[in-house]
């Protein structure tokens, strides 16, 4: 029997037949790669964090870096009080879209080769096209900015995407999050000009407006629900 | 097709005579955005070659059963799938070269070099030759983004693969990288510099 290749049945069923087939082999590609990829998205977040605290680990010791700087990690609450939970495995991006009482804030305690310990902090919010994400590091006091580290997904490449390079994040180095006993998240300003209620700031990018204004926005929103966790280490310093 | 072709025309006439970036000018995107560097354009390279190889040869098994109304779906269907299978191999094997060449993975779907490949050659041959037209024709992309890579590399960051190759004793006598070769305008520049050399050599592809 002869097919009749130009038939609407003859098309929809063979169509139907090339998606299934195509579909299960990605199905059992992306199954069959998944740990391998979450490895290497836990290792990328690792250098990520060691960013942060001005630690560049060589091909292949990222991981023996990390265990090796960051010396503890927990979950802390609004309140500041520890809460069940380990803290490389928290979701900082849905975390950060849930009202500051109920999210869970992931602390890495960073211990320097001279012993001096850093506060890495995690914060996520929304750039001009997509996700801007990054770490900050605190000094032991909990207000001086020891490093930053900040990442995006898809801003325009030598405007907004120029948050990535440490001539952006380098500015937030010695700036101090405590005016007093006032948690004030660093501000991100136009050149030339200082935020409205004080508070130490850092200038944004020319042409990068909107991507400056998220990583500002997302200092604020991911830094605050830290305050009762942060104050007393930073009254504790101040004596 | 009933005149008989050469394999080995099939094969080596797209590394020069007729390469798909600097001949049919086709893929040109891809090439200003991945060659800052080697090793990406490597990597970008390999993942065209496969894709592209691969695709031509299922199309050509495929090809006396898939109905005219819908053979452009039919490839595309194929290289998406094949496609994502290099994003996902190269995100567990080699993640941070995947991170650099971000969407442009994803972008080899719409390099024209794919279906210019599949409808002008693979829809009307047996496999074999279809594969080796794909492999061709991904060494043609892959020698051109691989020159225009080192090109751009040496000289806006001194380097090649990463390996400093511009001894510092130049930066001390006041040498500087060009940092307009990282720049995209500059690729276009230098894949029009690579057409120039080319054409001054094969007299026969001057435009009269």
């Amino acid at each position: 029997m002869k097919i009749n290749k130009e038939s609407n049945i003859y098309t929809i069923i063979y169509i139907v037949v090339l998606v299934v087939l195509v579909g299960s082999a990605l199905a059992y590609t992306s199954i069959s790669l998944k740990d391998k990829q979450q490895e290497n998205m836990a290792v990328d977040k690792m250098r990520q964090i060691l960013a942060s605290i001005h630690v560049v680990p060589e091909k292949g010791e990222v991981i023996d870096d990390f265990n090796r700087y960051i010396t503890a990690s927990y979950v802390v609450n609004n309140c500041g009080k520890r809460v069940d939970g380990e803290a490389f495995d928290i979701n900082v991006a849905a975390q950060s879209k849930l009202p500051s009482p109920s999210r869970h804030l992931p602390v890495y305690e960073a211990t320097m080769p001279d012993g001096a310990r850093k506060y890495v902090l995690p914060v996520y919010g929304a750039g001009l096209w997509g996700p801007i994400w990054g770490y900050v590091a605190l000094d032991a006091d909990g207000s001086t900015i020891f490093g930053a580290y900040f990442a995006h997904q898809g801003e325009t490449p030598g405007l907004g995407a120029e948050i990535e390079k440490p001539v952006f994040s380098g500015q937030f180095v010695g700036k101090h999050i405590y005016a007093g006993d006032h948690l004030v998240p660093v501000a991100v300003v136009k050149k030339g000009q200082k935020p409205v209620g004080g508070g130490e700031y850092v200038d944004g990018i020319s042409g990068g407006t909107i991507t400056s204004k998220g990583v500002g926005a997302m200092l604020s929103n991911c830094l605050l629900p830290y305050n009762n966790f942060l104050k007393p280490i930073h009254e504790k310093s101040l004596r | 097709m009933a005149e008989k072709i050469s394999y080995k025309d099939v094969f080596f006439n797209p590394f020069s005579k007729n390469n798909p970036v600097i001949v049919q000018i086709l893929g040109i995107c891809s090439v200003l955005a991945v060659t800052t560097k080697l090793e990406p354009a490597i990597v970008m390279g390999l993942s065209v070659i496969a894709v592209l190889a691969f695709s031509n040869v299922i199309i050509s098994l495929i090809r006396n059963t898939i109905p005219t109304s819908i053979r452009i779906i039919v490839q595309l269907v194929v290289v998406a799938g094949l496609v994502v299978i290099v994003s996902e191999l190269l995100k567990a094997y080699a993640y941070e070269v995947s991170v650099q060449l971000s969407v442009f993975i994803g972008l080899i779907i719409t390099n024209c070099i794919l279906m210019g490949r599949l409808e002008a050659f693979a829809m009307a041959n047996r496999p074999w030759p279809a594969f080796l037209d794909g492999v061709g024709n991904g060494i043609g992309y892959a020698l051109i983004l691989m020159t225009v890579a080192f090109f751009r590399e040496l000289l806006g960051s001194g380097t090649i693969l990463g390996f400093q190759v511009v001894p510092q004793a130049f930066y001390d006598a006041g040498y500087v990288n060009n940092g307009m070769m990282i720049l995209p305008p500059m690729a276009l520049i230098v894949v029009a510099c690579v057409i120039w050399v080319q054409r001054t050599i094969h007299k026969e592809l001057q435009e009269k």
